[in-house]
């Protein structure tokens, strides 16, 4: 019921504004940003959910493997995107490792896919997820934990009454660097991605599309749009950051 | 202390004689821009022409026509632009970028290629089998092969059918590579591609008729990058030659001045 009432609101909003939306945005740049935000929201979910445990082992273990998965975590800092589209593609493709397990599962192949966007991303963005995490949970002392402990508290209990509120800005680093590193992702969508209308074709490639077809009015406004939304999400992050940091 | 300072002179001689060694080249260099459906056939065309001019550099740079048009508008430093629409190098000239006229140099052809099943005997009205799942064609929005992909499936009245297979490469090059790596698995592609050594040993092709489509007449101009550059003269003029017209025939591009 709410999620129709807004659903609703939204929607004579942009009905409202639709003359100046039509004349800065076709339906497929608008479409091209929603897939963005969509996939970026899924893959942020999908991070926070499998980046939550590989950042707290990488924070509290000592052992051998730290350093290697660490690095693992890190490589598509460094990593061209185009090593990873090339990959992902070979292995997505009928006769990589993926794609047979995908084919056997019954899914069919994941390139040219939103799903095969998905999974690309979360390894792309994996880095810009766990790291915040792995920084919070380590700035958490381990006396806090013990105390934790002798007070009875079971892991489950400690890491929700506990890790999770002391760890909030960390939560909250991760969530917007994840979401925004995916919607700024372009090298692997370009790769794998067919560039199809409404399933891979996000609002990077849409702009590349303009440019190359000399369509610089449509460009500038998806560009503007873009440099203010990057703008938007990173600024609050910033700002509290340095507060915390003057306290 | 003297042992590291030893090294280091070393070092340094060696590098400066190596920068020496990149500057005291004598001959020119030339970098082209080329429509990625040129790949194959342009390597084999700049070897042949390296063979007689030792001492010169030539890089080839590959991608899509309406790409390289833009960049050369933002003055890229391109010497030559081997379009594989005559039209974009046509507006260069109107617009004074260009330091030539456009040279007509081939006329392309579109083709049903694909390694997974029998193209020879593939036609447009097949891609509508539900087997076929993707099919790759270069993006019709600046790639002028997807653009002729796009009018022959309109004029056969597959568009409609099969719009929900499509997959678009940002260039023809990229859409052949799609179906190579079994990804799509028909790809709609430049027949000089389809001829290349490295697709044809993969998969056969089937010829689109040319009816269906605008012509693909591919034009080049040297760039006003190049207006000094005779090395980018001779080049122009090497590719009106014997030798490259029979790469190009062998290629599949339909020469100027010649019947199909």
């Amino acid at each position: 019921m709410y999620v129709q009432s807004w659903h609703a609101m939204a929607l004579s909003c942009l009905a409202k504004q639709n003359n100046i939306m039509e004349s800065a945005f076709s339906a497929a740049d608008l479409s091209a940003v929603w897939l963005a935000f969509k996939l970026a929201t899924v893959v942020t979910v999908i991070l926070l959910l499998i980046g939550t445990p590989i950042a707290w082992c990488l924070a509290r273990s000592r052992s051998w493997w730290k350093g290697p998965v660490s690095a693992v975590v890190a490589l598509p800092i460094v990593l061209p995107p185009t090593v990873l589209g090339f990959y992902l593609l070979v292995a997505m493709g009928p006769n990589g490792p993926l794609g047979h397990l995908t084919q056997l599962l019954g899914i069919g192949l994941l390139p040219f896919t939103f799903a095969g966007l998905v999974l690309a991303s979360v390894f792309y963005s994996l880095p810009f997820v766990v790291q915040p995490l792995q920084n919070a949970f380590e700035a958490i002392p381990e006396r806090v934990l013990e105390t934790a402990a002798t007070l009875r508290a079971s892991v489950l209990d400690t890491f929700f009454s506990v890790v999770l509120p002391l760890a909030k800005p960390g939560f909250l680093t991760a969530s917007v660097l994840g979401f925004a590193h995916t919607v700024g992702e372009f090298g692997v969508v370009l790769m794998i991605g067919g560039n199809i209308p409404n399933h891979t074709r996000v609002v990077s490639v849409q702009i590349y599309d303009h440019v190359e077809a000399m369509e610089y009015a449509q460009a500038h406004w998806l560009s503007a749009g873009m440099l203010l939304f990057a703008f938007l999400v990173l600024l609050p992050l910033y700002s509290f950051s340095s507060k915390g940091r003057r306290k | 202390m003297r042992v590291v300072s030893r090294f280091a002179a070393r070092v340094l001689i060696f590098v400066c004689l190596f920068v020496m060694g990149q500057t005291a080249h004598a001959g020119e260099k030339i970098t082209i821009a080329a429509a990625a459906d040129l790949k194959f056939a342009l390597d084999e065309i700049v070897v042949l022409f390296k063979s007689t001019h030792l001492a010169d550099q030539i890089e080839t740079i590959y991608g899509s026509s309406g790409k390289f048009h833009t960049q050369i508008q933002q003055g890229a430093p391109y010497d030559l632009y081997f379009s594989a629409d005559i039209f974009y190098p046509r507006t260069l000239e109107a617009e004074g970028f260009a330091a030539s006229k456009v040279q007509l140099y081939a006329v392309g052809r579109i083709v049903l290629w694909s390694p997974s099943r029998d193209a020879s005997a593939l036609t447009l009205s097949d891609l509508a089998d539900p087997g076929i799942q993707k099919i790759a064609i270069a993006n019709p929005q600046h790639a002028p092969y997807g653009k002729r992909a796009e009018e022959a499936l309109k004029a056969t009245g597959m568009w409609e059918k099969i719009q929900s297979k499509l997959v678009y490469g940002e260039n023809v090059a990229q859409a052949a590579q799609f179906v190579q790596s079994g990804n799509a698995q028909v790809g709609i592609i430049a027949l000089s591609l389809a001829l290349s050594p490295e697709l044809a040993k993969q998969g056969d092709y089937a010829l689109i008729l040319d009816k269906l489509y605008q012509p693909l007449e591919q034009g080049f101009i040297i760039t006003r990058h190049a207006v000094d550059n005779s090395l980018a003269r001779e080049f122009a003029r090497f590719m009106a030659g014997k030798d490259v017209r029979a790469i190009m025939a062998r290629y599949g591009f339909v020469l100027p001045g010649e019947a199909k």
